[in-house]
Formats: structure tokens, C-alpha cells, sequence
């Protein structure tokens, strides 16, 4: 707990659900006094929805959301502010597409909130000024907001929430309709106005750059939980797992072996690393920021060598692709451009290599079984190997590899959508959502996109039925 | 050739449409007491309207007045319940909306007849003594979804959070109501009450089954009455003039100001 001072908004195991589907599992998260902290994920992770629980838009279904507030009696306190209605938070919001009061103008829209707190005339008039002049719109406080541009909107949004003086500011993707000119300029301008103020910033995005320029700490959400929390280096350099590397910059994310402390083994090599406590001899995966191989005709020390299957001019740098000896591709960022077909050596430092646990083996599925070679798993019937055992719940374990994908969903015994695609250098790993909702985990070489239907097949020999020890009883 | 045949379409079928109108204003200025016989240019019949002395006059004058009562009762009170109930129909989902949305437009195409007479019918299932009460109610029932129709599309046009903006500032519910939400639905429920008060205006039947026996008149049940006595009183043809161009001066007054109003947005 003593790391736990400063603290303005703690929130503890938070969960909610829209209907059947759970859009935040235990969400847990403490926000300290004056920081700038963003929640980052690609769209539907749940993080606007946790803005907006907040806030005080949605109730949380489980959980409780911890806030610092300033009593009657003048005393600051720490409270759980369920059930309070969005009006009494100490909190202002910047929406995304702004959400100004059209029928009002400038002035009119930022001197709202403190028209209804009933603040005096002169005082409001000061206060109005001071923040027209922060966010640069000196001169437009007469004018109709729907004549302004997109940016200047998005000022006057922030100096309708900023002008009540809140503990804490949230901004719900505020510069997702910008152009990318606008949004690196207004990018710099509000991590200035975050110094200067001394607000706590709570910023949701699915920009990953966006979220590595502006914060202090990033919150990395998939699918309704915490990813990772840390600060912009720790997420970029040391990300927990696979999605997280993915999501946060580009990055080679190849199957390894933890051989033992110190040494991994990956592309059919050996090498040092860094980390411990792994255990010997276990699977993990292995990322390498595309930046950390460096590349020679002739390298010093070269680890291993390949070829360069193509070669693209990036502006700072060019970006190849090379084919390692055991097979592997691997995405290089170098200032100095290799031509392809040549042959190239590599080395990769010890401490540019991330190794990280892996979160899963193989596929394990509830299933319900039907008879001694029949399973009823994804609401589907499947044929497996004997199981030889009574008893109803169990578990089916299936390889990654051994999953068939094919292209018309009738073919399958099941159906699905391709949800998630990781390239792993040699092979991809898919992340099927089938149409009851669970997730299957699929190795191929085949090439598939995002959103494509499949038909799922598995041969009965590859499904290995466990069942449930309880029932056993 | 094919242009002047086009024109000359158009032409024909505004002359068709506005013909009856016109003849109706121009036999207005004439003291004749049958419509067609022209006996020369007289504002008598206007004087007539004005100072009250109409044959059988005090009749038409109470008409008139009960019309434009019920008018603005019933367009106020559905301009009322029409704004909320957009508002809660705009906030359901799915399969629930748009059946209600659906159920909201029937009374529109249901034909003014049935309309009246299974009203007339309730009223007399629910011993409500009819007069001026029913007929406001029978209007208010009909006139609502008109202005439901027309809030909808403003509330569609609405950023979605700006609600929750209001209510983020420190606004109460009620307060985000009236000071937000209100002002975004205005254009909305203004031409939802005009609506709703021309329809009320010249309803006939559904004011004909629900007025009871009391002997509640409004202009369209009086016409119809007096036309059947023996032709029409004269004063209604300057009369139904004045209300022709008081229309026509309001949507010419409220196209204006949409046109200013885009402008000054661009």
C-alpha cells in the first residue's frame, strides 16, 4: 500500500455487461494525482466503456469505483461514488466529436457549467477569458460554433471542461476526427496544457503513437481486461504478451524455447538474453522490435544469417524483409538499405530481446459429451477419440496446428469468424471467435484476413477428450 | 417543342390546383349572395365579417372563435406529449422502436372517419358526456403523432452526447432537458405545432362524431351545416380568403427565416 499515496481514482475489480456479453472482466486500476493516463486498445476492448463508468454514464455491475472528493465541511475524502449521478462528479468530459451546444456560442458554451453552479457574472467573464485565451480562440468567443472548424471545435470542447476547474479531466478519443497535421499539433498543445494545468488527464484512444506521445502511463485493454500497465518504455520495450507487442508499435513475435536462465532459443538459434525465472526447457514467445536486428554483409559477431526478400524506402529508414535460415521472416528497420536476394548476417543484443510466457499451449474447450466418441462443443457435434471414461462436462485439448480452416463455413463441423491474426515468422496464429462466442486458437500457413468466415474442421483423432474431475465423485 | 409542352403541363396543373382558391378570393369582393353572379366591386362582405354583422352572424363568430381554441389547446397538448414521446421512442433499441415508430404511424393513415367514429364509440363506452372536452381529446389523439413525426428527425440530427454534456457540466436531468436539449428540438416542435393546428383546424369528422349533441360548432362543422341549410353564407368566401392568405403569409414568413437561418450556418 505505501506505493499506493497520491491516489485520486482507485477502482476495484470492475465489471459490466450489455446483455450477454461481458464488455469489462475485473477491471482493477488506480489513478494517481496529476498524472496523464490513457486507456489504449483497439475498438470494442471496453475502455470508453470504462470512461464512461467514470463519469458516471453506466453503473458499474460489479465492483466499485473509489474517487477523492471535497466534503461540505471542507475536508477531503476518499469515496465510493456509486449510484452518484454525473452532475455531482467532480469530473468534466471532452466527447469524442466534441458534443458542443449548437444553439449557443462560444462564450455561451463554455460558461455553461459555471452558469449553473451560479457563479457570479464577472467572475465567469474572467474565468471564460483566461481558458478562450489557453486553448489559443481568444477572438471567437461571438461566434456560432457550427462556423468553426473541426480543431477549433475541439478547443472549445476542452475549455468547456477545463473552465469548472475539475480533479480530473477524461477526453473520449478527442482527436479522432481530426486530419494527422492537426492531430500531432493539438497532440503537443495538450500535453502542455496537462503541465500546465495540473489535472489529471484520463484519455481513451486506439492509437497506439497517440498514447506513446502523450502519457505518463498507458493502460493496454483487450477484450475487456487489462493488458498491461506501464509507462510509454516499459509498454514499448516490455510487453507482457503477445497482443500487447502486436498492438504497441511493430514488432517479430516468433515461438521459442526457454532453454534455460539467460538463453532462449528461437529461428533455430540459441541466444543470450536477459531474463529468468522461466523454468528450463519451456515454450515461450519471443519478441524482436524490428529496429533491434542489425544487419551486415559482413557483421562482427553475426548470430545468423539470411536473405533479403525485399527492401522498402520508409522515409528515416528502409524496411526489410528477410528469410533467416531455418525459415522464419523477419521484419528489419535499418538506416542503410540491403538489397534483396543478397545474403545478410544478423546479430540481436541480449537486452533487445523480450521474452515473454506464453499465455496458452494448446486449445482447452468446455465441451459436454454426447457418447464415448461424440462431444457437443461451440453448440456443434463433434467426432473425437474414445474417451473411455463416464461423465458429461469436459474438457477437449486441440492443438493449434491441428484445427482445419476452410473457406466455405459448411465445409466445417463448426463455424467462425477470423477475430485476431499474429504473424510469428514462420507461421500465423489465428484467433477464431466461433459462432457460440468462444475462442479457438488455430497455427496455419494459410493466408486469411481479419473478419473472414470459415468453416471449422478437426479430425477426431486430434481431439483429446479430459473429463471434468468432479463428476468423477 | 418538348419544353414548351412541359411548361405548359405545369402550367395547366397549378391553373387546376389554385383555380378554386382564386375564384373563391375573387368572388369575395362581389356582395352577390349566390357564388358566380358578379354584381359589382364591394368590400361589403369584409366589413360584414369584421363588424359582426353576418346573416345569421353571432353562429359563424362562435364558430370561429371554438375552432381556434380547440386548435391551439390540442396543438399545444400534442406538441407537449409528441416531444416526449419522440424523445422515448428515439432512446429504445432495435425491434421495440421501430414497432412503436410503426404504431405511431397508423393513426396517420388510419382514415379521419374510423378515427372519429371509434372515438365517438370510447366515449360513449366511458359515459364521458360529450362536447368540448371530447373533441380537444379526439384532437390531441390525433394530432400527436404528427408532431412525434416531426421532433424525430431532429433528434436524429442531435450529437448524441450532447446530453450527457449538460448533464457532465453540472446540469440536472431537468436542467439538460430545458436548457439543451429543448433549444435542439425547437425547429421540431414548432413545425409540429403548426401542424398539428392546421390539421385541427380543418378537421371535419372526427370533430363531427365526438362534438355530442350540445350543439358545439366549429368553422368546418358549421359550413357543412350551412351549406346544407341552402347555399353558402356569403361572408365565408371573404372569410376563408383571410385564412387562405394568412397561411400562405406564415409559410411564406417561415420559409424566409429557414433560408436566413441556413445561410448564416454556411
Amino acid at each position: 500500500m505505501s506505493e499506493k499515496n497520491n491516489i485520486i481514482i482507485d477502482i476495484e475489480h470492475l465489471s459490466k455487461s450489455f446483455g450477454d456479453h461481458q464488455v469489462l472482466k475485473d477491471i482493477s486500476l488506480y489513478i494517481r494525482k496529476g498524472e496523464f493516463v490513457t486507456l489504449l486498445g483497439p475498438s470494442g476492448c471496453g475502455k470508453t466503456t470504462l470512461l464512461r463508468m467514470i463519469a458516471g454514464f453506466l453503473q458499474p455491475d460489479e465492483g466499485k469505483i473509489m474517487m477523492e472528493w471535497d466534503s461540505r465541511n471542507g475536508k477531503t475524502e476518499f469515496r465510493d461514488v456509486a449510484g452518484i449521478p454525473p452532475h455531482q462528479r467532480p469530473l468534466n468530459t471532452v466527447f469524442q466529436r466534441y458534443a458542443l451546444f449548437p444553439h449557443l456560442d462560444v462564450y455561451d458554451n463554455i460558461a455553461f457549467g459555471l452558469k449553473l453552479q451560479g457563479v457570479p457574472k464577472d467572475e465567469i467573464d474572467t474565468r471564460v477569458r483566461k481558458v478562450l485565451k489557453l486553448v489559443s480562440m481568444s477572438d471567437y468567443e461571438d461566434r456560432d460554433v457550427e462556423s468553426l472548424s473541426g480543431g477549433q471545435q475541439q478547443r472549445v470542447a476542452i475549455a468547456r471542461a477545463i473552465v469548472n476547474k475539475p480533479k480530473v479531466l477524461l477526453l473520449d478519443e478527442p482527436l479522432a476526427a481530426l486530419d494527422l497535421k492537426m492531430r500531432q499539433d493539438m497532440q503537443i498543445e495538450l500535453k502542455e496544457m496537462h503541465q500546465k494545468l495540473g489535472i489529471t488527464f484520463i484519455y481513451v484512444t486506439h492509437d497506439q503513437s497517440e498514447a506513446l506521445t502523450l502519457s505518463d502511463t498507458v493502460v493496454v485493454m483487450n477484450e475487456g481486461k487489462i493488458q498491461q500497465i506501464g509507462t510509454p518504455i516499459d509498454i514499448y520495450n516490455e510487453p507482457v504478451n503477445s497482443f500487447v507487442a502486436d498492438f504497441i508499435g511493430e514488432s517479430n513475435i516468433l515461438n521459442g524455447t526457454m532453454i534455460q536462465d539467460r538463453k532462449v532459443n528461437f529461428i533455430g538459434h540459441d541466444f543470450d538474453c536477459v531474463d529468468e525465472g522461466f523454468g528450463e526447457n519451456v515454450p515461450v514467445d519471443v519478441v524482436i522490435r524490428p529496429e533491434d536486428v542489425y544487419l551486415g554483409y559482413e557483421l562482427e559477431g553475426a548470430q545468423f544469417s539470411g536473405k533479403v526478400n525485399s527492401c522498402v524506402f520508409k522515409g528515416v529508414h528502409y524496411e526489410m524483409y528477410v528469410e533467416t535460415d531455418s525459415g522464419n521472416e523477419l521484419q528489419i528497420q535499418d538506416y542503410d538499405a540491403f538489397e534483396p536476394g543478397r545474403t545478410v548476417q544478423m546479430l540481436i543484443h541480449p537486452d533487445d530481446i523480450q521474452v515473454m510466457k506464453k499465455e496458452r499451449v494448446e486449445n482447452v474447450i468446455d465441451c459436454t459429451v454426447i457418447d464415448d466418441t461424440h462431444i457437443e462443443m461451440f453448440g456443434e457435434e463433434f467426432e473425437c477419440a474414445p474417451i473411455g471414461k463416464e461423465g458429461t462436462s469436459a474438457k477437449a485439448h486441440i492443438q493449434f496446428s491441428k484445427v482445419d480452416l476452410m473457406d466455405h463455413e459448411e465445409e466445417g463441423n463448426a463455424s467462425g469468424e477470423v477475430w485476431f491474426i499474429l504473424y510469428k515468422g514462420n507461421h500465423y496464429h489465428l484467433t477464431v471467435k466461433t459462432e457460440s462466442g468462444e475462442h479457438l486458437y488455430v497455427d496455419t500457413n494459410d493466408i486469411w484476413d481479419k473478419g473472414d468466415l470459415v468453416g471449422i474442421k478437426i479430425l477426431p483423432e486430434d481431439i483429446t477428450v479430459e473429463i471434468d474431475d468432479e463428476q468423477e465423485k | 417543342m418538348k419544353k414548351t409542352l412541359a411548361q405548359a403541363y405545369i402550367w395547366l396543373l397549378l391553373v387546376l390546383l389554385y383555380a378554386p382558391i382564386v375564384f373563391i378570393a375573387i368572388f369575395s369582393f362581389t356582395e352577390a349572395r349566390t357564388l358566380g353572379n358578379w354584381t359589382g366591386f364591394s368590400f361589403e362582405l369584409y366589413k360584414n365579417i369584421f363588424s359582426g354583422g353576418v346573416n345569421g352572424g353571432a353562429g359563424l363568430m362562435a364558430a370561429i372563435k371554438n375552432t381556434l381554441i380547440i386548435a391551439f389547446i390540442a396543438a399545444a397538448v400534442s406538441t407537449l406529449l409528441g416531444t416526449v414521446s419522440a424523445i422515448g421512442i428515439f432512446n429504445l433499441k432495435g425491434r421495440k422502436k421501430k414497432t412503436i415508430q410503426f404504431l405511431n404511424n397508423i393513426p396517420m393513415i388510419n382514415p379521419d372517419v374510423i378515427t372519429g367514429v371509434s372515438l365517438f364509440l370510447l366515449f360513449v363506452f366511458l359515459h364521458f358526456s360529450q362536447g368540448y372536452l371530447t373533441v380537444i381529446l379526439a384532437h390531441i389523439s390525433f394530432c400527436t403523432p404528427y408532431v412525434v413525426l416531426s421532433v424525430m428527425p431532429k433528434l436524429g440530427q442531435m450529437n448524441p452526447n450532447i446530453y450527457e454534456a449538460a448533464l457532465d457540466l453540472g446540469a440536472t436531468p431537468a436542467q439538460a432537458l430545458r436548457k439543451v436539449l429543448i433549444p435542439q428540438l425547437r425547429p421540431g416542435m414548432v413545425s409540429g405545432f403548426i401542424l398539428a393546428f392546421t390539421m385541427s383546424l380543418d378537421d371535419f369528422a372526427v370533430t363531427f362524431f365526438t362534438r355530442g349533441t350540445i350543439g358545439l360548432e366549429t368553422l368546418s362543422t358549421y359550413i357543412y351545416a350551412d351549406a346544407r341549410k341552402g347555399g353558402l353564407t356569403p361572408e365565408l368566401r371573404p372569410l376563408m380568403t383571410l385564412i387562405f392568405t394568412i397561411i400562405l403569409v406564415l409559410l411564406i414568413i417561415m420559409n424566409v427565416r429557414q433560408a436566413r437561418s441556413d445561410k448564416k450556418k454556411r
